[in-house]
């Protein structure tokens, strides 16, 4: 079945309002892209939409009790609250450096939590 | 970290967040040896620390980064080009002859004098007063980026059930970080007809997570005298006031603000800065100088922008200017063309330039406009009845920034101009 | 386990507070108890803070009587408790001819009850204020009129009562008297949220509930407290600063909506007067600020809404009572008594204003009825009529800004940034005579999260401080007592 539907983009902040015409889940045509990765939005949306997740992990013997965190990647849409339910449980320890590896292969989905900066160790 | 604090800087920064942090490294290698750069915060980073949120850096760096990164990039560049700073400490006054005074618990007060200052203190956000919400004052009426400090830096839920006023981009991003960390955000509301944050975060921090959120409503009463109980939400008419008979009330027990920021001048106003009642920032010309010589603007201390990159670039600018200036080299005499805001245009940032600039650099104009247009619109910049430049957008929103550039070929007609009118129009 | 005691007061508000600082100078023993969680939370936390000069009270009230012995003793008073109080002036200002006709009706007034005053022409009162509206005709001018922090003032009266040996029990509510199984009608004492309390004298500065305390001791059963809403703005010192103590001319209900300076710099515009049920309904309302702006506009007609940085409202405890001087026809008098039906009881009430400007003769005429009533009152030698000032950051020049950071690093960090308060200043108020426990608390001693961002810099850290100074939890610390937490939990424990 041909259908159309109204998207927006969010690869960039321009958030084009893309008309997307599909047969199923597969894309025909993406209107109103102001580039190509409309069209890879657009199919990805239909097939396996993924968000990049961004959050918080308890840090030990760090200024803040908290460090950021975030996927490597866009991570499965439907599986987000799995994934921030495992981070929930996580501990580490002071000092982080900025992209080390806090949670690997989160949920077996290949893709790797990492910090969004460092975090050095509190001196007492 | 300022091992030793001198009483003399070539260009002192005050604040470094996006802008401080691209004003200093910028004036550093643009000449200026000694930069110091002083922050109210514990860290280097500003804000950016806690929108930990990702979407920054697209332009700049071509990757999307959460803030903390962003931040972490320029931090360790500034630390590597052997730039001061002072950290935990509050500067109380600037004076228009460039001095600076400062406090804090580990420098002590201290009186500096620099040869240029760079201000970047960013913005503030706009609180219930401003909105005139009526009720009592209860706990649990905050600030969007309160919550978010709270929340992502300090490690404090400040609520259970939410209502977030305003559809602004903190507004949104907080609906999303309270909806992970197990909050309920029962509806965002927003008074304007148009969602006034972009919309890629109404798709990825609202609609992906069920918010409602209603256009045309805004909060009429706050309920609860020690606590927020209930807020009850209204729609409101073409002018802003409320529809008889359309009030509802939701339940909840915080009320979160994302109704707009307002750059934080009350320190440039100290030194004699003149603000432009437009965009609450300085009158500011092309390198970012303002009124008084010496003293540059980095960032939303100008006008407020809705992407980290342009902080970043006017931090670019504007220390490199402050570079020049401690130095003695800037253009003794410029004749300054003024810019004007015309059709739905609400205002313009720079205020003037000076058209030498455009023999080395290129200038960007930017712009808000008063309405959105929801379709092909035509960015013209001209004098009188000449055509200087012009840009197709394929809509203009008032949330959204436009931005347009001067080039070296514009150099001869802007040399001519008598002011540069920048307006839209549908194509 | 009883108490005994000579003195119970009932209420910390200025009448309480004050009443309390004028009889901890004679050998009693004094309690003060409070149902809020700090003193200064009802009427007194929310008004005009003005030092009214008597022009306006109908001569031959209590209200005239007590407004003008009280006035001159503002000088000596935030001299001795180190307060904020600035002796500005005050101006009723005439707009438009028909005005200035009645301004007459106010210098005769003035004249009954002893107050100087003149008029001045409209040039001459643009020249004082230039922000006035060019439509003034002229004004009353009253050289005795002035502000007063009235937070300060409160509490600096209550800290001095408690270090000259008055007991202040906080979050402690009156409930019932207890009466003398010997004597009839007399009070012995009370019951309260917190036990059972005896004293010879009970004292009621209710304030709000003065009614209802006196009702309870079988005292004028007529007498109701009105709560009377009044709402303010407050605006940005930045953009706009009036300078003096501007009226409008009065109408009947009240002194109308003023513009006035406060001792902060930001100018006041409010109150209006609107009879409500609810005696803690401190909401602002649409219709209210609507009111407000257009009362202040006909003054002031360049105020900019944007510039407003706070709005709130508070309530004036509207009594009913008629003056005692039969000659006069008032039925809003203020009652300070020793009622003939009950021993033991001094009863204060209706202290709507000139309450606050009142307060200090309302104390002085509270000892002078103790008097009059047999105590023998003896003065205490060690009496100290001195609250020593603490140190506020803001006020000091830049030479003494250094030098108290270099004593004290904690004054260096400024924590609220809008009013410069620095963590030297919150510290030494958690740790006052009357400890400051609360956000809010904290916020009436320093004039913290006074300012433009309304708190939104300060408050995470000021209940970081709140709870490390005082050993609690963070998810403890209230903005004005129990119920009113500021966070619930801590971030990554869901559930």
């Amino acid at each position: 079945m041909r259908a159309t539907e109204k998207m927006i983009c969010i690869i960039c902040p321009m958030g084009c309002n893309l008309t997307v015409t599909r047969e199923g889940t597969t894309v025909l045509r993406t209107e109103g892209n102001t580039c190509k990765q409309g069209l890879t939005f657009a199919e990805a949306e239909l097939t396996d939409p993924r968000r990049m997740v961004a959050t918080t992990v308890r840090v030990k013997g760090a200024i803040h009790p908290l460090i950021p965190v975030y996927t490597e990647k866009p991570f499965p849409k439907p599986r987000i609250f799995d994934l921030l339910r495992e981070v929930c449980q996580l501990e580490i320890e002071a000092p982080v450096a900025m992209n080390q590896v806090v949670l690997e292969n989160a949920l077996g989905e290949g893709i790797n939590i990492i910090a969004s900066r460092d975090m050095p160790r509190m001196s007492t | 970290m300022a091992k030793q604090l001198k009483s003399q800087y070539d260009v002192i920064v005050v604040g470094a967040g996006p802008g401080g942090l691209a004003a200093a490294i910028s004036a550093k290698k643009n000449g200026a040896d000694d930069v110091l750069m002083i922050d109210r915060d514990l860290e280097l980073g500003g804000i950016l620390l806690q929108c930990i949120h990702n979407g920054f850096g697209v332009d700049t760096f071509k990757e999307d980064l959460p803030g903390p990164s962003y931040a972490q990039r320029f931090i360790k560049e500034a630390q590597g080009v052997g730039i001061d700073y002072l950290l935990d400490s509050m500067v109380l006054d600037v004076t228009s002859g460039r001095k600076v005074f400062v406090t804090g618990t580990r420098g002590g007060f201290k009186e500096l004098q620099a040869r240029a200052i760079v201000i970047a203190m960013g913005c503030r956000e706009r609180t219930r007063a401003q909105i005139g919400i009526p009720g009592p004052r209860p706990a649990g009426v905050y600030t969007a980026g309160l919550a978010q400090r709270w929340v992502n830096v300090e490690g404090y839920m400040p609520g259970k059930r939410f209502v977030i006023l305003g559809s602004g981009d903190i507004g949104m991003i907080m609906a999303r970080r309270l909806t992970f960390e197990g909050a309920k955000v029962e509806r965002v509301l927003e008074v304007m007809p148009y969602l006034t944050g972009l919309s890629r975060n109404y798709v990825q921090c609202l609609m992906d997570f069920d918010i409602p959120l209603q256009l045309r409503h805004t909060v009429k009463r706050i309920i609860g005298k020690d606590r927020v109980k209930a807020v009850e939400a209204v729609q409101v008419d073409d002018r802003w006031r409320p529809v008889p008979g359309t009030g509802e009330m939701i339940p909840c027990d915080t009320l979160l603000l994302s109704v707009g920021l307002i750059p934080e001048n009350e320190l440039s106003q100290k030194a004699g800065v003149i603000l432009d009642p437009m965009t609450n920032g300085p009158f500011v010309d092309d390198g970012f100088a303002t009124n008084i010589p010496g003293v540059f603007a980095a960032g939303n201390v100008v006008h407020v922008y809705d992407l980290v990159d342009w902080v970043t670039k006017t931090g670019l600018t504007a220390g490199r200017r402050a570079a020049m200036f401690a130095q003695g080299h800037c253009n003794e005499n410029p004749v300054f063309v003024p810019t004007a805001a015309g059709e739905n245009i609400r205002y313009v940032v720079p205020h003037r330039i000076d058209p030498e600039t455009l023999t080395q650099d290129t200038i960007m104009l930017q712009m808000r406009v008063t309405q959105p247009m929801e379709e092909a619109v035509l960015v013209r910049v001209t004098d009188g009845d000449t055509l200087i430049a012009k840009k197709r957008e394929r809509y203009v929103r008032p949330g959204e920034m436009v931005s347009l550039k001067l080039r070296e070929r514009d150099y001869d007609s802007v040399r001519h101009a008598k002011e540069l009118r920048v307006s839209v129009a549908p194509l | 386990m009883h108490s005994r005691y000579d003195v119970i007061i009932i209420g910390a508000g200025v009448v309480g507070c004050m009443t309390a600082r004028w009889l901890s100078r004679y050998a009693l023993k004094i309690l003060l108890i409070e149902k809020s969680s700090d003193v200064c939370t009802g009427a007194t936390a929310a008004n005009s803070a003005l030092i009214h000069a008597g022009y306006d009270a109908v001569p031959g009230t209590l209200k005239a009587q007590m407004n003008v012995k009280a006035n001159p003793m503002w000088d000596r008073l935030s001299e001795e408790l180190r307060f904020g109080f600035a002796r500005t002036g005050a101006y009723i200002v005439a707009v438009g001819e028909d005005e200035f006709q009645k301004l007459d009706i106010f210098l005769d007034r003035a004249g009954k009850n002893g107050v100087s005053a003149e008029i001045i022409s409209g040039e001459k009162m643009r020249k004082r204020e230039p922000n006035i509206s060019p439509e003034v005709f002229g004004a009353l001018f009253v050289p005795a009129g002035g502000v007063c922090d009235p937070w300060g003032a409160t509490i600096a009266a209550a800290e001095n009562a408690v270090t000259n040996g008055v007991e202040l029990r906080l979050d402690t509510e009156f409930q019932d008297f207890l009466w003398s199984e010997h004597e009839p009608e007399r009070i012995v004492g009370m019951k309260t949220s917190q036990g059972d309390f005896y004293g010879r004298w009970v004292i009621n500065a209710a304030g709000l509930f003065a009614d209802e305390v006196m009702h309870k001791a079988g005292v004028r059963p007529e007498f109701r407290i009105t709560p009377r809403r009044g709402e303010y703005f407050v605006m940005d010192r930045n953009q706009i600063q009036i300078q003096n103590v501007l009226f409008p001319v009065p109408n009947a209900i009240s002194k109308g909506i003023l513009v006035t300076t406060t001792l902060h710099g930001n100018t006041l515009i409010g109150p209006n007067a609107e009879n409500i049920e609810d005696k803690t309904g401190v909401d602002v309302t649409p219709e209210g600020m609507d009111e407000i702006w257009e009362g202040g506009k006909k003054l002031v007609p360049g105020l900019d809404r944007r510039h407003i940085i706070a709005v709130f409202a508070g309530l004036r405890p509207a009594g009913n009572a008629p003056c005692l001087n039969l000659d006069v026809d008032y039925h809003h008098d203020f009652v300070i008594e020793i009622p003939d039906q009950v021993k033991g009881f001094v009863n204060l009430a209706g202290m709507e204003s000139p309450g606050l400007t009142a307060a200090p003769a309302i104390a002085e005429r509270v000892v002078e009825l103790l008097q009059e009533a047999g105590e023998g009152l003896k003065p205490k030698a060690d009496w100290d009529p001195i609250r020593p000032a603490r140190p506020v950051f803001r006020s000091l020049s830049h030479e003494e800004q250094a030098a108290l950071v270099a004593k004290d690093s904690r004054y260096g960090r400024v924590i609220c940034r809008c009013e410069s308060v620095s963590e030297g200043e919150i510290v030494a108020e958690i740790h006052a005579p009357i400890p400051a426990t609360t956000y809010d608390a904290i916020k009436r001693r320093t004039w913290l999260g006074a300012g433009r961002c309304l708190g939104g810099f300060d408050m995470p850290r000021v209940v970081d401080i709140l709870a490390r100074e005082l050993g609690k939890d963070p998810l403890g610390i209230t903005k004005k007592g129990h119920g009113s937490e500021f966070l619930f939990r801590r971030t990554k424990e869901v559930g």
